[in-house]
């Protein structure tokens, strides 16, 4: 059995854990509200600009389009957004594996990186990393999510790249989050979402300037759009998916301290009885 | 003098800026300035920088709107702006100072990249609409 001491150094350094696991999880509770709100702002505007892009190209028919159809290049970009920090359960993780679990080739892939965990991870695993730009995570503005999408439709444009993905985790409440890989470029014109509401009114759209112009400028805000929405989404996953861990933590740890009290108290107990039979002998043998 | 009503909407990445009836919205687009009435003939045009003035049942209300597009159907509008502020959200001398420094920027060197000169252009356009819509 453990001496009495050691399980107290035990449970001292457990206690010490526990509280700075309780602290932090008090902090992503905190952050994980504002982001959430912030999410539920940018949700109509998200949903809005997505409604609209598949009106657009469900109206529009056939066009053809550079952005609507893939580059001859083999790479394809992937944006992925993961978070600075660890210590939120499978977060980073989760978001890594659909780019390295999924279909995607190794030598194919080119990541575009949001958030220092990705990085280590893809990096460990031989990925062509193009560009990082962690700091944006923290507080993300929408004018990082213009100049990100900026960079990657250039280096489309010029046919570096073929395809862009984008790897994020969805927000779909407090404890419920879905690691997504959804695909940018080319933009798909059959999405389910749009069979399902045939109701859209054949009234033709006209576009001002000229269609192609249009589409020109509209598709890349349509992907600045959803890069943005993908950010503060990511955000608040990652604060949700910290507090459950730390809130897991936080137990584990009363749970240890349960077990520990119990042992350390046996032991207390057990040298008790131990002096007093040794006493009891010594003075016995005296007399 | 108000005619027929319809939805108006306008959403900023941040939130929904303004929802509500109108009977005539007016803003820029690339092509030039427009006025929007009910049963408008289904159009999608970008916005360039400039004033959006509302014209509501019981009054005008006027926003700056930099960048984004509207999208016109016939009993409603939909704009998707990316920025979009209401007068007294704006900082006058901001403004102003912005307006400075990007004339400064156009006048300066021309030896700086391209990028810059269109950058530069669209922040004075911006700053000048702001400007424009506090004065």
């Amino acid at each position: 059995m453990a001496s009495m001491r050691d399980i107290k150094r035990r449970k001292e350094s457990i206690q010490s854990t526990e509280q700075i696991t309780k602290a932090m999880k008090l902090v992503s509770t905190v952050k994980l509200q504002k982001a959430r709100t912030r999410a539920e702002h940018s949700k109509p505007f998200f949903d809005m600009m997505y409604e609209t892009v598949s009106n657009m190209l469900a109206k529009s028919g056939n066009i053809n389009h550079h952005f609507l159809k893939a580059g001859d290049s083999p790479k394809k970009a992937v944006i992925v957004i993961t978070a600075n920090r660890g210590l939120a359960g499978g977060y980073n993780m989760n978001v890594a594996k659909l780019v390295t679990k999924g279909e995607l080739k190794r030598e194919d892939v080119v990541i575009y990186n949001i958030g220092r965990k990705g990085k280590e991870i893809f990096k460990r695993n031989g990925y062509e990393i193009a560009a990082d730009y962690s700091d944006v995570i923290e507080n993300p503005l929408y004018s990082d999510a213009m100049h990100i999408g900026e960079e990657v439709l250039k280096a489309f444009t010029n046919n570096e790249i073929g395809e862009i993905y984008l790897a994020y985790t969805g927000f779909k409440n407090t404890v419920v989050h879905v690691p997504t890989l959804i695909k940018l470029l080319p933009v798909e014109q059959n999405h389910t979402k749009q069979n399902e509401k045939e109701s859209v009114d054949n009234v033709p759209m006209n576009y001002e300037p000229e269609e192609d112009e249009a589409l020109d400028i509209i598709i890349p805000k349509y992907i600045n759009s959803l890069i943005y929405g993908a950010l503060v989404e990511s955000v608040a996953s990652e604060n949700g998916a910290r507090m459950q861990a730390m809130d897991n933590a936080t137990s584990n740890a009363d749970d240890m301290i349960a077990d520990l009290s119990l042992k350390y108290n046996r032991a207390r107990q057990g040298s008790i009885t131990q002096e007093l039979t040794e006493i009891i002998a010594g003075a016995s043998a005296i007399s | 003098m108000a005619g027929k009503l319809f939805q108006l909407k306008i959403i900023s990445p941040d939130r929904i800026f303004y929802e509500g009836e109108a009977w005539m919205v007016e803003f820029t687009s690339s092509e030039g300035e427009l006025g929007v009435y009910a049963d408008h003939v289904p159009l999608t045009t970008i916005l360039v920088p400039g004033i959006m003035t509302i014209h509501e049942q019981d009054g005008i209300k006027k926003a700056a709107v930099h960048a984004g597009f509207a999208e016109i159907l016939q009993d409603r509008v939909n704009v998707l702006a990316e920025v979009a502020e209401w007068p007294e959200e704006i900082d006058i001398n901001r403004a102003n100072e912005a307006r400075i420094r990007a004339e400064r920027r156009l006048g300066g060197a021309s030896g700086e990249a391209n990028i810059n000169f269109v950058r530069a252009e669209l922040a004075l356009k911006r700053s000048l609409t702001r400007i424009k819509l506090l004065s």
